[in-house]
């Protein structure tokens, strides 16, 4: 059962080093102030699944948070690179990041297929690509009813998810609106789950199809306002464009990387809980 | 009477001119992105619109800086989850053309977008697939708009993320239940249906193209002449420009 606790709570009994995590959110709804408070409490060695690692995860592999990363799109959306993500995997700043790349549809599939407790998810993909050259975890495989060959991939199954989302309820039930991604999949495929919402409300007010992950399938809710800022809460705030566009020159250099670092994430340690230092 | 026009607007005009109504349009960012939306706001206003974050139908105002726009969402006929995008609409043979962009194209029309040099120790490392390796099978024929340089129209792509017909022309060649793959790749100085140029764009010579090519590229027999980009289209597309720079220039930063 969903147990409301404050961002840091959460973060620090939920995630330790080492761990395998997936914070997902497909351009809406990314847990950016989830990954701030990751930052601050200073974890290291997280294996980062998410399909577009996005601003996010260039942040936290920038902070040192990451030791393997295993994504499917990594640009900044519309505009180019991520040069903290690039800077890992090219000169090894501030460490080396290993890395595992899908494509989007194997990605989705093998979320989809963690959700539904299977080993392996199964797809028409990857024919004539040189992706399964360099991913030892694409395999084919033949349909024993057709004889048609198939791709495979292993099924996602995160140590913790992190999604954040419009609107919980008292009881912890969430509701996702708008883009939801692979939101529900990935709290489906995890072992524990971290939801960050907008606000806790009495009432969802969710029509009867809506996307609705309920209380007892939820670890840990934390109110977090604008809490996907720059990415976007529809319904709440729009994505803030300009700053995606400013973010390729703030990454482009480690030190104006490491100021905006300090003044925007470590210096903000109070905004959503009281200071109880790194780990 | 001839409008002036840039390069670029002339290959959006003629990338959009291939999009017609009827057609389930799975839609890159960026130009293929431009191109369908010029399409949809011109000749095809019934095009089908999808974006691989889920939205489906879709007729944004704006062009999306990201692929998941909140324009798109509330612009579409419906969203739906990634997996279903992919497992339903796109591989369950729902799309009629995917339409898309690249960094790298050769000789075969395979398609680069992740890294230009060795894997393990890139010279330059870029996004990565995406959507694309799945798109340019499931999708029943498959359209590219790039613009024409030597450093993109290479002879052999330094990675295979996307397969156009593969290194050596046949791997698509018995392959049950995939699509056409390329049928038509529009730059800014021609057409060409992989791999001859079966058509110049205005004031294009053919030297132009051969030196902007790093193979020995193939013209037509009978080489056409693009028409030129109507007065309309040129003032919807530059409308649709300026709405877009306007709104996303004007959207406030956050982080202060």
């Amino acid at each position: 059962m969903a147990e409301v606790l404050s961002l840091q709570e959460a973060v620090s009994r939920h995630i330790s080093n080492g761990d395998i995590v997936a914070m997902e959110g497909f351009t809406h709804l990314i847990p950016f102030a989830a990954g701030h408070e990751i930052i601050r409490q200073k974890k290291r060695d997280l294996t980062l699944i998410r399909m577009t690692p996005d601003l996010i995860y260039d942040q936290m592999i920038g902070a040192g948070c990451a030791r393997k990363l295993i994504f499917s799109w990594g640009g900044n959306p519309g505009v180019g690179s991520l040069h903290r993500l690039r800077d890992a995997v090219e000169k090894g700043w501030p460490n080396k990041l290993e890395i595992l790349e899908h494509s989007h549809a194997a990605m989705a599939c093998a979320y989809e297929a963690g959700a539904a407790g299977l080993p392996l998810a199964v797809l028409r993909g990857y024919i004539g690509s040189d992706l399964p050259k360099v991913n030892d975890q694409i395999k084919f495989i033949e349909c024993p009813f057709s004889g048609e060959r198939l791709a495979a991939v292993p099924s996602i199954r995160p140590d913790v998810a992190v999604i954040h989302a419009q609107r919980a309820d008292r009881k912890g039930n969430v509701l996702v609106e708008g883009i939801v991604g692979i939101q529900k999949e990935v709290v489906l495929a995890a072992n524990r789950s971290i939801v960050t919402v907008e606000e806790i409300v009495d009432d969802l007010g969710a029509s009867v199809n809506a996307c609705v992950i309920p209380a007892w399938a939820i670890t840990a809710i934390a109110e977090a306002p604008k809490g996907a800022k720059p990415s976007y809460a529809l319904g709440y705030y729009d994505r803030d464009n300009a700053f995606y566009k400013e973010w390729d020159l703030i990454a482009r250099d480690r030190d104006s990387f490491q100021a905006w670092l300090q003044d925007n994430v470590f210096a903000r340690v109070s905004e959503h809980a009281p200071e109880t230092g790194a780990q | 009477m001839s409008i002036e026009f840039t390069s670029s607007e002339m290959m959006c005009v003629t990338a959009a001119r291939a999009l017609t109504n009827g057609m389930t349009c799975f839609v890159g960012i960026g130009l293929p992105s431009e191109a369908a939306n010029l399409a949809r706001l011109t000749h095809a206003p019934d095009v089908i619109l999808i974006y691989e974050s889920g939205t489906l139908q879709t007729k944004p105002d704006i062009l999306p800086l990201s692929i998941g726009d909140g324009e798109l969402c509330e612009s579409a006929l419906t969203t739906v989850s990634v997996p279903e995008m992919f497992r339903y609409w796109l591989q369950g043979g729902h799309i009629s053309v995917g339409f898309l962009g690249t960094a790298q194209i050769d000789r075969y029309a395979n398609l680069n977008t992740t890294l230009i040099g060795d894997y393990r120790e890139p010279k330059v490392r870029l996004p990565g697939g995406g959507g694309a390796p799945e798109i340019a099978t499931n999708a029943k024929e498959v359209l590219i708009t790039v613009k024409h340089s030597k450093r993109t129209f290479v002879k052999d792509v330094d990675f295979v993320t996307t397969v156009g017909f593969g290194r050596d022309g046949k791997a698509r060649d018995n392959v049950p239940n995939i699509g056409r793959g390329p049928t038509v790749v529009i730059t800014d100085l021609c057409i060409l249906k992989p791999d001859p140029v079966t058509s110049l764009h205005p004031n294009v010579t053919r030297d132009q193209v051969i030196e902007a090519t790093g193979w020995d590229i193939r013209f037509a027999e009978q080489l056409d002449t693009t028409p030129e980009p109507g007065a309309r289209e040129l003032e919807v597309l530059r409308d649709l420009k300026a709405r877009t720079n306007a709104h996303h220039a004007s959207t406030q930063t956050s982080q202060q």
